[in-house]
């Protein structure tokens, strides 16, 4: 190979500069999740974060690479954040540390690093621990009831996270959750929201959930700064959004008292999330704009259909890791045409 | 064949569809300001024999011979060639071995030529194009050695003598000039546009066209205006604003964009009715017909970070480089890579002794920032951002996994042999993976398997020659042992039935 090819001039993307660039989409609705679930949810994010560096730092050691530029890349941190992101705000230290560490050593080095792995490292994670873990992973807050407004103080933090002090009085149950629940009681919808769903404050985040999911208007917002910046498409995030939205309303026309509107099942667990900053994750994503398309639908009809059928109340995370494992195959029979050709590759003759 | 008819370029849904390319900063500033500057004489001249694709021109001149501007130095060889003319008056050095612009950066053949600063020519035949037969204009402009100005330096008259078998109804002029850093079609355009309308029309006649559309981009309004203003009340030429945007100025993409036709993957432009010349081009065809000058000339942007006083020079063909770059002051920084052509497909060039040819459109002193920005490529993440840019529609990430792995077989089935090596993938990849230079590596491996396979055939075919000739001449001497054992046979058969008759007779007669 010849030692320098053209071109000699190169675009202002690097992969460096695309992870920051999300993280700084990912930061208004991580400052909303802190206001809103105070100092443990600060803490959790810590301990995610700087469990998914050691861990990355881990694996560069038994790479025998230098651990520096692997670190400096940023992906281990944005999978920690992220991961972070999805965790009940008040969980346990060992909760963000076990999913840390399994998401960047199982999810993504054991598939061979950084561009290799098949599934989402951050919902792989998600998901082994809510396996793992069911009560944890599923203890909410009430909005409000312990967040910076409420004057909890940091040292309170730690018992929270280190000790595992969560008062039983701030807990509540999340939209899905509760919705789930009172309908395997036989309880109509129409019941059983009232009180809980008012579209108003939950678009502004005031809901139970996970730590920085809740704020869907600021997670939209930096989704469509990343769209703009051109580090994700819009294909991704369109496409999840409409897999939910469409089947949800049709169903909730037909039966009202059994379905969600479709609104609530935007804005409330992490559809917002998922669609922005989950989904788009290049590595587990296709790379043709059909199959963009066709991943992106998929995720959020799956997600739907998990929400109102499956075992558990939440779908996003079984929805992406579904899609994900259907990642190669979308790919290869989406191949766009390529110039000159007709679909099935054959070359166009003369008109 | 019909004329296609050209779609409506500003469509707003076109521009949102077709969203291939990239779009790198345009650096053309400041060259693209001055007027282009003609270069003084240098002392001698390096005029490498192929200068163009195809067989190498074969040298008419000895060493100590004196020629004057406009000479046959060295003559075309074969279908596809170039001759090559004395761009000034001045005494032959001799034949030699020099650096020439290639990527092998190998060297090859060149005539040099010590220039005498008389500039004196050779009396020319000025012609009227419109009352020159079309197989005259083509055979003129092989005369005057005349090569794809934009860096293709395809032999012109070769693309001009298919309209003489079927007549191409499109002439598209490329005055795109989508590689950053470049102006000299830009200068061209603006300085000398009734030149370039001028030879459309004598393209369009040779090759029996109906219209002409000169599409240009939109970063380049007075070349625009200026072309408008001198196509103003010819009804065959019209000028198109394209969308600045690389590779727009790539053959298939032009095509696309202003007919909305697709070049087939296996065919040329003339099946489906079209010609694309590059502006340049079209200027030194009109000279080369009306005032019979061979193109010995052509401007060129010497510029980049590292240059002086970046510009446009108009130089004579087989000018040292170096003679450029201090024209233009030096370099004020340590240059960290020149660049011959333009940034995207430019090559990288390790002298400055190369001389400048007939395909070449700039000289870039690059400085370290200018570059890549990444010491190392890093892993494909894979973002997709090389699939969106190609314009051909290829995966270069899987391409590029697949010759990484070995596969060549699997890379051409998704499309390697339609990349265009545009390096538009290269640019977009935020872990800077050098696809392009796979691509690049497997295509000269394939052409490699090609020969060598070619060579195979041939010797196989040497061997089952030989073979079925000793077969045929075993055969043969076989046959005619046969044939004269039989003959032998007969013979005394013959002569035992004579023997017999003659015993008969004897006894009819003794009886
Ligand atoms: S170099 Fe080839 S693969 Fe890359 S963008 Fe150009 S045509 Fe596509
Ligand atoms: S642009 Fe580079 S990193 Fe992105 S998919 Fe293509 S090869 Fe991989």
């Amino acid at each position: 190979m010849s030692p320098i090819s053209s071109p000699h001039a190169h675009g202002a993307h690097s992969v460096g500069r695309v992870m920051l660039l999300v993280m700084l989409a990912l930061s208004p609705a991580t400052a909303a999740g802190f206001w809103q679930f105070g100092w443990p949810a600060i803490t959790l994010w810590c301990v995610t974060i700087l469990s998914a560096l050691l861990s990355e730092a881990f694996c560069a050691r038994l790479a025998e690479r230098p651990a520096g530029p692997m670190l400096a890349d940023g992906s281990a941190m944005l999978t920690g954040w992220l991961l972070a992101l999805s965790l009940p705000p008040w969980a346990p230290w060992w909760i963000a540390a076990a999913g840390a560490s399994f998401a960047i050593i199982v999810a993504k080095h054991a598939f061979g690093g950084l561009g290799q792995n098949l599934f989402n490292p951050a919902m792989a994670a998600r998901v082994m621990l809510l396996i793992s873990f069911p009560v944890e992973m599923t203890q909410w807050l009430a909005p409000n009831a312990a967040g910076m407004s409420a004057g909890l103080d940091p040292m309170t933090a730690f018992s929270v996270t280190f000790a595992g002090n969560v008062p039983d009085a701030m807990t509540s149950a999340s939209l899905l959750g509760h919705v789930k629940a009172e309908a395997s009681r036989g309880i109509a919808l129409s019941q059983s929201l009232t009180g809980y769903w008012d579209p108003f404050s939950f678009g502004l985040g005031q809901r139970a959930g996970s730590l920085g999911e809740t704020s869907a208007l600021l997670l939209a917002t930096g989704g469509l700064f990343l769209v703009l910046k051109r580090v994700i498409g819009l294909r991704i995030p369109a496409a999840f959004i409409l897999g939910v939205v469409l089947p949800a309303a049709f169903a909730h026309l037909l039966a009202p008292d059994q379905y969600l509107p479709p609104l609530a099942h935007l804005l409330t667990g992490g559809v917002m999330l998922g669609a922005f900053f989950i989904a788009t994750d290049y590595v587990s994503s296709p790379s043709t704009p059909l199959g963009q398309w066709i991943f992106g639908l998929g995720c959020g009809v799956l997600t739907w259909v998990i929400r109102t059928w499956g075992a558990y109340p939440e779908g996003v995370a079984f929805a992406v890791l579904l899609m994900n494992s259907a990642t190669p195959l979308i790919d290869r029979a989406t191949r766009p045409r390529i110039f000159g050709r007709r679909r099935n590759g054959h070359s166009m003759t003369a008109p | 064949m019909n004329t296609p008819a050209p779609l409506p370029t500003h469509s707003f849904l076109r521009r949102l569809l077709q969203r291939w390319g990239a779009h790198p900063e345009a650096r053309k500033h400041p060259a693209a300001d001055t007027d282009v500057t003609v270069l003084p004489l240098p002392p001698r001249l390096i005029l490498p024999l192929a200068q163009h694709i195809g067989a190498p021109a074969r040298p008419l001149v000895q060493a100590g011979q004196y020629v004057l501007r406009g000479e046959l130095i060295a003559e075309a060889q074969g279908a596809i060639s170039a001759p090559l003319h004395a761009p000034t008056s001045g005494t032959i050095i001799g034949i030699a071995d020099v650096p020439v612009p290639h990527a092998s950066g190998l060297a090859g053949p060149a005539i040099l030529l010590e220039t005498d600063g008389r500039d004196e020519a050779l009396p020319a035949e000025h012609a009227d194009p419109f009352s020159l037969e079309p197989a005259e204009i083509a055979r003129r402009v092989a005369a005057a050695g005349v090569v794809g100005m934009g860096g293709a330096t395809f032999p012109s008259a070769v693309k001009l003598a298919l309209g003489q078998k079927n007549p191409i109804p499109t002439l598209i002029l490329n005055g795109g000039e989508c590689e950053p850093y470049l102006s000299c079609d830009d200068r061209l355009m603006r300085e000398r546009a009734p030149e370039v309308i001028d030879g459309a029309r004598i393209i369009l006649r040779a090759i029996g066209g109906e219209r002409a559309l000169i599409g240009v981009e939109s970063n380049k309004p007075q070349a625009i205006a200026a072309l408008r203003a001198a196509a103003d009340g010819i009804a065959d030429v019209d000028i198109v604003e394209v969308p600045s945007r690389y590779p727009m100025g790539s053959e298939k993409q032009l095509i696309s964009w202003l007919t909305g036709r697709e070049i087939p993957a296996e065919g040329r432009s003339a099946d489906i009715g079209v010609m694309v010349q590059n502006v340049g081009t079209a200027a030194a065809i009109h000279r080369a017909i009306r005032f019979g000058e061979p193109l010995t000339r052509r401007i060129i942007t010497v510029a980049g970070g590292a240059i002086r006083t970046p510009r446009n020079l108009e130089v004579r063909i087989g000018t040292p480089l170096s003679t450029l770059v201090a024209f233009c002051g030096g370099t004020t920084e340590p240059v960290a890579r020149w660049v011959m052509g333009g940034p995207m497909m430019g090559l990288s060039i390790h002298s400055l002794d190369i001389p400048v040819i007939k395909g070449s459109g700039g000289l870039l002193g690059l400085v370290e920032h200018e570059l890549a920005a990444l010491p190392e490529p890093g892993p494909c993440i894979r973002c997709a951002a090389c699939v969106g840019a190609c314009p051909i529609g290829l995966m270069p990430l899987e391409m590029a996994a697949l010759i990484k792995n070995g596969d060549l077989k699997a890379s051409v089935e998704i499309g390697l042999k339609d990349c265009i090596s545009c390096g538009t993938c290269s640019f977009v990849c935020p872990s800077q993976i050098p696809l392009v230079q796979y691509f690049n590596h497997a295509k000269g491996e394939l052409a490699a398997q090609g020969r060598n396979r070619m060579k195979q055939d041939a010797i196989k075919e040497l061997v089952d020659a030989r073979e079925s000739r000793m077969e045929r001449e075993a055969r043969e001497k076989a046959e005619a042992a046969e044939r004269r054992k039989a003959e032998r046979a007969r013979a005394k058969a013959a002569a035992a039935a004579k023997a017999s008759a003659a015993v008969q007779t004897n006894e009819e007669t003794t009886a």
